[in-house]
């Protein structure tokens, strides 16, 4: 830690030290409530949805645990799925787009009023729909189990958000447009047209038979295809070069790996009805693009490699809290993404169809890769808007390693148990009960891994609240893994 | 990439085409589909469910069944579905064409239940598996769903509702008392035995 080059790149942390661009400065002011509103209500979110997500997991071996109505394991693990995807992932990307949008176009934003209107109303919508969850007022539908009639005001919130993102942009004071912008603005777009047409498709006016679990499928993969990873994958391009202060590799990659994610992702969500009633074309065409995704994972994995390594500041990347949770979210983006491509071939996918290790996959992707580079960005983000630094390494310390740990941990148990579990049930020998017994030491281990991201997640909301009270004392300087 | 309109016209290409490709398509193709009789003037298939089936349904949705329990049959050669008799045959589109929600699932914690009305055709089988997996199927990791039973009064003689609890079980009822079926619990059931994949389709045949 002691060479002066990576200093420099660490002091570039320091956000009093750059307050004092005023232009900058002035945005980030014009930001600051509605960017803190989301980063809180997340926060909140993910302790909630992560507490359920334990419970849930505890059912599975100790199946009478909170065994109560509201909390069967049905609608406690719906719970935790909704509070986690639309409590947590939402508000987050929210806050990130709404602060990267304003910043790469050097924008004030000049109404906030409107965003946090639009997410008092997500969120107070959400705390309905998670009751009427736990009231079994259940759609049945993955990802789209809230009642209908949250719909149209979720949509209309979602709008009054959204919409930022594309205002910021006409107003761009910059002649230069970056990647990351491609990214949320065609995230902000995909989101509404993906969720009005499966609602209607699939809850208002319901399409015949099996086309509703295609239409369920395109929406459930591509909700997390092409709202919550276009702008996880916006933020790391934003902050690996930001902090380490290089530009990305190539611009000719980014365009190449952006049409290609635009063009694959949308077709690949059928791959979760491999084997199923549907017309065997489609499952072709889902296998091709699922595999097709190499291309801008690749691409994407390149650019950020080089960008990196050319820097030769390993110390900075493991010093700063921003890099080592970007770094760790965009390696697990890479293979979680070619885990995902596999799963899609059909001799992998008869056997990790329907297990534990579909579940690994969508923590790998959901978890180890977005929401960890969604903490990087928080890191960063935060200090500017409060004009005060995070008030303890220590919990950053500790919110790195439990999470760390538990999203290593939870994918590989889950892929181990989760191929045990499709070869045990493809093999026709063990009864049921005897593959339940079988699975339950994994299930413990499952357990102990989900408590170590739940504490994980307490600690950085703990620390989140602790940073913005009002009494909070000021660090002089930035907070860093290195002493 | 510096112009929005060019960059929206883009983004919209790629979700209209996959929307066109994968849903519209799949619409159109199944547009066709009716139920059909396997010999003329014979029953057709699949069969209209039954009011009680239906309202079965609702509770099967609510207590979050479909998160453990698919329905559907992959064909031979794509995992084990056949061979555990899960179905006589793979499911195919047409099973599912008067179904106004479709729940093909996505996590087997347990069994397909695509044809578990004509594995487990037993009320009882089925009001003892709710009451207390482990009395029918020890060591399952599911959870009693005690909630679709009620504690009622016994007359003279049992009434023929009751569940037969073993008396040795934890929560037999007290003497006197009796435990049977909630109206929910009812229905329920009434939906489990309706789902059975005992007829031809054109698209695929029962095992001889």
């Amino acid at each position: 830690m002691s060479s002066p080059s990576v200093q420099n790149i660490l002091n570039r942390h320091n956000p009093l030290a750059e307050g004092n661009l005023s232009r900058v400065a002035q945005i980030d002011r014009s930001l600051r409530s509605p960017v803190v509103f989301f980063t809180v209500m997340a926060a909140l979110w993910l302790v909630i949805g992560s507490i359920f997500g334990v419970i849930s997991a505890i059912k599975l071996h100790i199946p009478e645990f909170l065994n109560i109505e509201a909390l069967t394991f049905g609608r406690s693990r719906t719970l935790h799925l909704n509070m986690v995807a639309y409590g947590w992932s939402f508000n987050a990307i929210f806050a990130v787009s709404i602060w990267l949008m304003h910043r790469l176009s050097r924008a004030e934003l000049r109404n906030g009023w409107v965003p946090i209107l639009g997410g008092i109303g997500w969120n107070l919508t959400l705390v309905y729909g998670m009751f009427a969850i736990a009231g079994g007022q259940m759609t049945g539908v993955e990802w789209l189990e809230m009642p209908r009639e949250v719909a149209p005001v979720l949509g209309v919130c979602f709008l009054l958000i959204g919409l930022w993102s594309v205002v910021a942009f006409s107003r761009r004071q910059t002649t230069h447009v970056y990647v990351s912008q491609w990214y949320i603005l065609a995230a902000m777009f995909w989101l509404p047209i993906l969720y009005l047409v499966a609602q209607m498709m699939i809850l208002w006016f319901p399409a015949r038979g099996t086309v509703q679990a295609i239409t369920n499928w395109w929406f459930g993969h591509n909700a997390i295809g092409l709202f919550l990873t276009p702008v996880g994958v916006a933020s790391m391009y934003y902050f690996i070069p930001k902090v380490l202060g290089r530009p990305i590799h190539s611009y000719y990659l980014s365009v190449v790996g952006f049409w290609t994610f635009a063009l694959f992702y949308n077709w690949a969500g059928i791959h979760h009805l491999l084997g199923g009633p549907v017309p065997v074309w489609l499952q072709s065409a889902g296998i091709v693009a699922s595999v097709m995704m190499v291309i801008p994972v690749l691409v994407t994995a390149i650019n950020f490699h080089y960008t990196t390594t050319s820097s030769q500041a390993w110390g900075a990347i493991w010093g700063s809290p921003t890099l080592r949770f970007t770094v760790f979210g965009a390696m697990n983006y890479t293979l979680s993404s070619f885990a995902g491509s596999l799963m899609a071939l059909r001799d992998v996918n008869a056997v990790t169809h329907f297990t534990n290790f579909t579940i690994g996959h969508a923590h790998h992707g959901m978890h180890a890769f977005l929401t960890m580079a969604l903490f990087g960005a928080f890191y960063f983000i935060l200090p500017r808007l409060a004009q005060r630094e995070w008030p303890s390494a220590a919990m950053i310390h500790l919110h790195f390693w439990l999470c760390a740990i538990g999203t290593i941990g939870y994918v590989v148990v889950m892929s181990i148990h989760g191929w045990m579990q499709g070869m045990q049930w493809n093999a026709a020998v063990m009864t049921p009960a005897q593959i339940a017994a079988a699975a339950e030491p994994w299930n413990y281990a499952r357990t102990i891994c989900g408590s170590l991201m739940t504490l994980g997640h307490i600690v950085f909301c703990a620390h989140v609240l602790w940073m913005l009270a009002p009494r909070a004392e000021k660090r002089q300087g930035p907070t860093l893994f290195a002493r | 990439m510096k112009n929005l309109y060019l960059i929206y016209a883009g983004v919209f290409f790629t979700i209209a085409f996959s929307w066109g490709g994968l849903v519209l398509s799949s619409q159109i193709q199944q547009a066709g589909l009716v139920p059909v009789a396997s010999e003329e003037g014979g029953q057709l298939y699949p069969r209209k469910a039954s009011g009680y089936a239906i309202q079965g349904k609702d509770v099967y949705i609510s207590q979050g069944c479909n998160y453990c329990h698919s329905q559907q049959v992959r064909p031979a050669g794509m995992g084990g579905d056949i061979a555990r008799g899960w179905g006589q045959r793979s499911t195919v589109s047409r099973d599912y064409i008067l179904q106004d929600r479709v729940l093909l699932g996505t996590m087997r914690t347990g069994p397909d239940l695509a044809d578990i009305g004509g594995r487990q055709s037993s009320d009882d089988w089925h009001y003892l598996h709710l009451f207390d997996p482990q009395i029918t199927s020890p060591g399952s990791n599911m959870p009693s769903f005690r909630q679709l039973f009620e504690l009622r009064r016994a007359g003279a003689t049992p009434s023929k509702d009751a569940i037969h609890v073993p008396p040795t079980h934890s929560a037999a009822a007290p003497a006197g008392y009796e435990w049977v079926p909630s109206e929910r619990g009812r229905n329920l059931v009434a939906y489990l035995r309706s789902l059975r994949l005992d007829y031809n389709s054109p698209e695929a045949k029962l095992k001889e």
